[in-house]
């Protein structure tokens, strides 16, 4: 996977669980200020990557510091570089 | 203790023959049928039922995410049913947090359809990694309650009760006497429920599901009848907002019932079928609680819905107390079975009738059973003066729930 398209994986996959509007979905857009997200719906956030990446992430600390969607997507590249 | 007296001032209605309360009771008057086929049915091992009355038309996703995630279709219906309960009554958006307001909304269940695809997938390696945080909130024995509470941002009393078909009957009545003796102001009161093929297998193990008019849908279930063969399941919600008449008045709200009777109580003679000397027994209760003779009562809705055993023993208690001077008609040949739902949606359409002064019959009663006679059966809607209504519903594990209304007199 092209570092695009893993981008595009993971907004369209959190796009979907949480119906968000992608105008909105910016790399600097706080998930929870701008995007909405709370504390179930990072659990959730979580699950989605798992299952859309096929990694496991829950026991990251990591995972705690995210706070923009840029976060996510450095987060999530860096794990699919690792696997690779 | 003197207790306050008890008004409705809003209904919501979810249901298979409309979603919402004029349009139910135009399609009631009318005496249309809500049961349709289901060949999903066809699918379920062992299942002989093909029918069921399902709600259409009902978009979730006009519920905000945020509330909607925690939410099955059952919470959906109860959310929808209490904002239109709330709208009618014209409830001020300030008192909805005052502490005032409570929740009394039950269903049979949690959500079985969520319970299913759960395990559905959990089966396939048991592991819990894939489970999402809204399972829990769609399985809780008061989901609905706690949905509409927090969705509608209401802080008074929750409570859930949960007695299978009589449950909103019971919440309607536990809610009357909440409000009676003064611990609430108003409170947001029903049931709800969703389809599931499992409902209609809890009837068909025990032969009390409808299986001969599977090609017929609109012919069955047939409460009272010779021909009846058993329930027809059916889904969707029933609100009503119960207020103490002080605070309606104070507010100018529109009046349009009092509830002046409760009675629930246990019957230890079966798990699963009625017991004549203990619905007796519950009728006159509630009709003790509202200080009225037997001789008061000018129209019985009843439980009945179309089984063999149930139909006669709620005719024969009917007969041992009103005989067949006072009509009787049940609203479950039109509905099917709504389960949690069916005791507020049938108090609803009682109030309806009390506005309009009009008697809706028994939907599919064509030869009354012999064993179903000497009470006054209502096979053709009637005009007819009716103050006092007196509302049965019956449950499997033995639990038995009157609610009686009065017409409100405008001064």
């Amino acid at each position: 996977m092209t570092e695009q398209e893993v981008i595009e994986l993971i907004d369209s996959s959190l796009a979907e669980e949480f119906e968000l509007d992608r105008v909105d979905m910016t790399p600097e857009a706080n998930i929870y200020e701008e995007l909405g997200l709370d504390s179930l719906d990072t659990v959730d956030m979580v699950i989605v990557l798992e299952g859309a990446f096929d990694f496991k992430i829950r026991e990251e600390e990591a995972v705690r510091a995210i706070r923009t969607l840029g976060d996510i997507h450095r987060f999530v590249l860096e794990k699919v570089a690792d696997q690779n | 203790m003197p207790l306050a007296p008890v008004v409705v001032t809003g209904i919501g209605i979810i249901s298979s023959l409309g979603n919402d309360f004029p349009q139910l009771m135009e399609a009631l008057l009318a005496g249309r049928s809500g049961v349709c086929e289901v060949p999903s049915l066809d699918q379920v091992g062992g299942l002989r039922s093909r029918l069921a009355a399902i709600v259409n038309g009902v978009d979730p996703k006009q519920i905000p995410r945020k509330f909607r995630r925690s939410m099955s279709n059952m919470s959906v219906f109860a959310y929808l049913a209490g904002k239109q309960a709330l709208e009618m009554a014209g409830y001020p958006d300030d008192r909805l947090d005052s502490g005032e307001l409570g929740v009394f909304i039950g269903s049979t269940l949690g959500s079985t359809a969520t319970s299913e695809s759960f395990f559905k997938d959990y089966f396939r390696d048991h592991s819990l990694e894939r489970m999402k945080t809204g399972l829990f909130f769609q399985l809780m024995g008061h989901s609905c309650a706690a949905n509409v509470a927090q969705s509608l941002g209401i802080t008074g009393r929750v409570m859930a009760p949960s007695a299978a078909c009589a449950t909103s009957c019971q919440a309607v009545g536990y809610a009357y006497e909440q409000i009676a003796l003064g611990r609430q102001e108003a409170i947001l009161c029903g049931g709800a429920d969703e389809f599931h093929p499992l409902t209609v297998a809890t009837f068909d193990i025990m032969h009390a599901a409808s299986t001969g008019f599977n090609r017929q849908p609109n012919a069955a279930p047939r409460p009272f009848d010779s021909r009846r063969d058993g329930v027809v399941c059916g889904e969707g919600s029933g609100i009503l907002l119960l207020e103490s008449k002080v605070s309606a008045r104070q507010r100018g709200a529109r009046i349009l019932a009092e509830v002046v009777g409760f009675a629930t109580n246990s019957d230890t003679s079966s798990i699963a079928n009625p017991d004549v000397g203990a619905l007796v027994t519950c009728m006159h209760l509630a009709l003790k609680d509202a200080g009225l003779a037997a001789e008061e009562v000018d129209y019985v809705n009843a439980h009945a819905t179309g089984t063999e055993q149930g139909d006669i023993a709620e005719a024969e208690a009917i007969r041992q107390l009103f005989a067949d001077r006072v009509p009787v008609s049940s609203l479950k040949g039109h509905l099917g079975h709504t389960m949690a739902a069916s005791g507020a949606i049938e108090l609803a359409v009682s109030i309806g009738m009390l506005e309009r002064q009009q008697l809706i019959a028994t939907r599919n009663l064509e030869q009354i059973d012999e064993r179903c006679a000497g009470i006054a059966h209502l096979q053709q809607n009637r005009a007819q003066q009716v103050k006092i209504i007196l509302k049965n519903n019956f449950a499997m594990g033995g639990i038995n729930c009157t609610v009686i209304l009065r017409s409100y007199l405008h001064d």
